[in-house]
C-alpha cells in the first residue's frame, strides 16, 4: 500500500524520460505531432494526484504515517542510506495541491506553448520538475529531500533559460542557479552538521528529531540559520530573493508553476518539516520571522512602482513568502501551510491570467501598454479579480483567512513590529495588485500595437477551476471565530504550535481591522488608476522603480569584486609568483636533465668505461671493507 | 706472498686481463676490441689452469677446455658479425654504429 509513494514520485518522472526521448526522436528523426508529447504529460501529474487522494485516505482512515523503504541507495561501511518516502499529513497535504494546481498548469500550458518549437522540451523538464518537488516533500530524510531540492533547482534553471536564444534569460537562468547554490551551501552546512551528529542510527527526520535533544545545544542555532538559509534561497527572501524578479523571463506557465505554486514554497515546507528543531531555538525562529515581514515589506513596495506585469507578481510572491515565514518563524506552521495552500491556487490563477493577457496581446508584457483588457478577455477578467481580491485580502477570498490568521498569530505572540510591518504590507499589497488589476483591465486610451483577440478554452478552464480555489480554498481553514473548525489546523495538529492566548474581541477587531486594511489599498488603487488614462502615462523613475538599487548594490559587491580578485589571482599571483616559481623550477629540471644526458653520448667505449669503473669499485669494496 | 708459485701465474693473468680491458674500453677499431676480448678470455683460462694445478683438482682444466670451444665458436659469430657491419657502413670504427642510440646522425 505504502507503495504508492513511490508511484506518485515515479509517474512524472517515467512521463518526463518519454517525452525527453520522444523530443529526441522528434527532432532527430522525424517530427512528432504534439499529441505524442501531450498525452503523457497530462497523464501523469494526473495519476500522481489520484494516488496521491488515494494516500490521503488511506491516512485520514488509518492516521499513521506511510512509510516506504524500496531500496538501499547508498552504503558507506556499516553506514547505510535507503531510498526512503515518507507520507505523513504534512507531506501528502503538500502533494494534493502541488499536484492538483501541477495539472491544471500543465494543461494549460498545452496551450501557451503550442505554437513553440521546444513544446516536447518544455514538459521533459515540466514533468521532471514536478517529479523532483514531489521528491522533496515524500522524503523521509534531509539527504533525500535534497535531491529533489537540486532537481527542482535545476528543472528552474533549465525552465528560465527556456527561451535560450535571448542571452538576457540565459543570465536570468544562471543567476537563479548561482543565487540558489549560495543557499544550498547553507543548507549542506546544515545538513552536515545535523548528519555529524544525528546519524547514528539512519539520517530520516525521525531519528534526527529523536537524537536532536543530545546534540550541543550552542549547534542547534547554527544548524537552523544554515538550514533557513537554504530556505532564504528557495523561497527568495531577503537577501537572495534577486534571482527570483529575473525568474520570469521563462515562459508564463513556468512562472505559475515554480515560482508562484510550488518549488517557492519548498523553504517553508523545509522550515515546517524541521519544526522539532526550530521549536527548540525560538530565537532563530523570531529572526526568520523578522526576515519574512521584511521580505514581505520590501517586495511590496517595489511592486507598486513596476511596470512588468510578471515581475509585479514576481514581487508579489515574495511578499506572500515573507508572510509564510512570519509564520514558521513564529512556530504556527499550519498557519504557513495554510497560506501555502491558499497561495498555491490564487498565485498560480494570478500567473495563468497574466499569461493568458499575455498571449492575447502577442506578447506584451508592460501593463501600461495594456488597457481596456476586459471587452477582450472577460473571462480572464473574472478570474484575476476574483484572484486579486484573494491576494489582498477581501473575504470571503481564500487568502483572506490565511493572512488574517497569520497577522493573528504575529498580533497573539506579542511580536507588534512583525505585525505592524505585516499589516502595512497588506495595505500595499492590496494597494498594487489593483493598481495592476485597474490599469489592465480598464485602463482607458489603450495604445494595442497589435490588434488583441480572447484566449483559447484550454487556457481558460484552468483559470476557472482556480478560480473556485481562489473563492473556496479559504473555507477549509475557516476559523473556529468563524464558526468553522478549521480542517487545515486540525489535519495538521502536530505542527499547529503552541496555542495563541487572544480573545474573541480581539479577534474580531484584527478582524475587521484586516478588511479595513485590504479595503483601504483598494481604494487607493481604485483613486489612482481605476479608468487611468494609459495615453499621459510617464514611465516611472526612482528609486522604488529602480528596486533600491539592490542589483547594482549586489554586482558591485559580490561580482565585481570577486571579479577583481580572480583578476588580481590571475595576474599578479599566478603569472607573477606561482607561474615564475613553477617555470623556474621546470627550467632547472631541464638543465639538470641535459646534464644527465651527457653520460648517455651512445659512444658504447664510454659505457664499457664506466662499467669498468663500477666493477672496480665494488671490488674494491668487497675486498678492503667487507668483514 | 711473491715466494708462491702461484703468485707469478696470476699476476701474468690479472695483466693480461687488464691490458683486455683496457683494450676494449679505449679502442675504436672493432678487430682490436674482439682481440682485446679474446685476450681476457685467455686470461681466464691461464687463472683456471693455473689454479686447477694447485688445488690438484681437474674441474678447472675442464672448464678451461671449455672456454676454448665456446671461444672458438664465439670467433665464427663474431667474426661474420663483423664483416655483415662492415658491409653496412664501408668502416670498422666503433662509434660509428650506434643505431640503437637515438642520438644517430643518419
Amino acid at each position: 500500500m505504502s507503495a504508492l509513494l513511490a508511484g506518485i514520485v515515479l509517474a512524472p518522472l517515467l512521463s518526463s524520460v518519454l517525452i525527453g526521448l520522444l523530443y529526441m526522436i522528434s527532432i532527430t528523426q522525424k517530427p512528432l505531432a504534439k499529441m505524442w508529447f501531450t498525452a503523457p504529460a497530462l497523464l501523469a501529474p494526473f495519476i500522481s494526484f489520484s494516488l496521491g487522494v488515494i494516500a490521503f485516505l488511506q491516512i485520514s482512515k488509518t492516521g499513521e504515517a506511510l512509510h516506504f523503504e524500496p531500496y538501499l541507495w547508498l552504503s558507506v561501511g556499516e553506514y547505510k542510506i535507503y531510498m526512503g518516502f515518507l507520507g505523513d499529513k504534512l507531506s501528502i497535504f503538500m502533494v494534493l495541491f502541488i499536484t492538483f494546481v501541477g495539472w491544471l498548469i500543465h494543461l494549460y500550458a498545452t496551450s501557451y506553448m503550442s505554437e513553440d518549437k521546444g513544446y516536447g522540451k518544455f514538459f521533459f523538464y515540466f514533468n521532471l520538475f514536478l517529479s523532483s518537488m514531489l521528491l522533496l516533500v515524500l522524503a523521509d530524510g534531509p539527504l533525500i529531500m535534497f535531491i529533489g531540492w537540486e532537481g527542482v533547482g535545476l528543472c528552474s534553471y533549465l525552465l528560465i533559460s527556456f527561451y535560450f536564444k535571448d542571452n538576457s534569460n540565459v543570465v536570468a537562468g544562471n543567476k537563479a542557479f548561482i543565487v540558489n547554490r549560495v543557499g544550498d551551501l547553507g543548507f549542506l552546512i546544515g545538513l552536515a552538521i545535523l548528519f555529524f551528529y544525528c546519524a547514528d542510527a539512519g539520517f530520516s527526520y525521525e531519528n534526527i528529531a529523536l537524537k536532536i535533544a543530545s546534540m550541543p545545544p550552542y549547534l542547534l542555532p547554527l544548524v537552523g540559520l544554515a538550514l533557513f538559509i537554504g530556505a532564504m534561497g528557495k523561497s527568495a527572501q531577503i537577501p537572495l530573493y534577486v534571482w527570483l524578479p529575473d525568474a520570469m523571463a521563462g515562459p508564463t506557465p513556468v512562472s505559475a508553476l515554480i515560482h508562484a505554486a510550488t518549488m517557492v514554497t519548498a523553504g517553508v515546507y523545509m522550515v515546517a518539516r524541521f519544526s522539532f528543531l526550530y521549536e527548540l531555538i525560538p530565537n532563530v525562529g523570531l529572526f526568520i520571522a523578522y526576515i519574512g515581514a521584511f521580505s514581505a515589506l520590501f517586495a511590496a513596495v517595489i511592486a507598486t512602482k513596476q511596470s512588468d506585469i510578471k515581475k509585479i507578481l514576481a514581487y508579489s510572491t515574495m511578499s506572500q513568502l515573507g508572510y509564510m515565514f512570519i509564520a514558521v518563524g513564529l512556530g504556527a506552521y499550519s498557519s504557513a501551510l495554510f497560506h501555502v495552500f491558499t497561495h498555491a491556487f490564487f498565485k498560480a490563477l494570478l500567473f495563468m491570467g497574466a499569461g493568458a493577457v499575455i498571449v492575447a496581446l502577442h506578447h506584451e508584457q508592460n501593463i501600461f501598454k495594456m488597457g481596456k483588457m476586459r471587452q477582450v478577455t472577460p473571462v480572464v477578467y473574472v478570474t484575476m479579480l476574483m484572484a486579486t481580491l484573494a491576494i489582498s485580502g477581501v473575504p470571503p477570498f481564500a487568502g483572506f483567512f490565511s493572512k488574517d490568521e497569520i497577522l493573528l498569530v504575529a498580533f497573539g505572540r506579542g511580536e507588534y513590529l512583525i505585525w505592524g510591518i505585516a499589516v502595512f504590507s497588506a495595505v500595499l499589497t492590496a494597494y498594487y495588485m489593483f493598481r495592476l488589476f485597474f490599469v489592465v483591465f480598464e485602463g482607458k486610451n489603450a495604445l494595442h500595437v497589435n490588434h488583441p483577440h480572447d484566449v483559447s478554452w484550454v487556457m481558460k478552464a484552468p483559470l476557472v477551476v482556480l478560480s473556485f480555489g481562489a473563492l473556496f480554498a479559504g473555507f477549509i481553514g475557516l476559523p473556529s471565530l468563524l464558526g468553522g473548525s478549521h480542517l487545515i489546523g486540525s489535519w495538521l495538529g502536530e505542527w499547529g504550535g503552541r496555542v495563541l492566548h487572544v480573545n474573541h474581541e480581539t479577534e474580531w477587531l484584527l478582524l475587521a481591522l484586516n478588511v479595513c486594511v485590504s479595503l483601504l489599498g483598494i481604494g487607493i488603487a481604485y483613486k489612482k488608476f481605476y479608468a487611468y488614462d494609459l495615453s499621459k502615462h510617464k514611465e516611472a523613475t526612482g528609486i522604488v522603480y529602480n528596486k533600491f538599487y539592490v542589483d547594482e548594490i549586489y554586482d558591485v559587491l559580490f561580482v565585481r569584486s570577486l571579479r577583481k580578485l580572480s583578476e588580481f589571482i590571475a595576474v599578479s599571483l599566478d603569472v607573477n609568483i606561482v607561474d615564475r616559481f613553477i617555470m623556474g623550477l621546470s627550467h632547472d629540471f631541464i638543465k639538470l636533465g641535459h646534464m644527465v644526458a651527457l653520460v648517455q653520448n651512445a659512444n658504447v667505449r664510454f659505457y664499457a668505461l664506466i662499467m669498468m669503473v663500477g666493477v672496480s669499485v665494488a671490488s674494491c669494496y668487497l675486498i678492503w671493507m667487507v668483514d | 706472498m711473491i715466494t708462491n708459485p702461484l703468485f707469478a701465474y696470476m699476476a701474468v693473468a690479472m695483466i693480461l686481463f687488464s691490458i683486455g680491458l683496457l683494450g676494449v674500453v679505449s679502442r675504436k677499431n672493432i678487430f682490436v676490441i674482439y682481440m682485446s676480448i679474446e685476450l681476457m678470455l685467455n686470461a681466464i683460462n691461464l687463472m683456471f689452469v693455473a689454479l686447477s694445478n694447485y688445488h690438484h683438482d681437474m674441474g678447472g682444466q675442464v672448464m678451461a677446455m671449455m672456454v676454448i670451444a665456446i671461444a672458438a665458436a664465439e670467433a665464427g659469430v663474431f667474426l661474420s658479425l663483423i664483416i655483415v657491419l662492415y658491409r653496412r657502413k664501408k668502416s670498422l670504427d666503433s662509434d660509428i654504429f650506434r643505431t640503437l642510440s637515438q642520438k644517430e646522425v643518419v
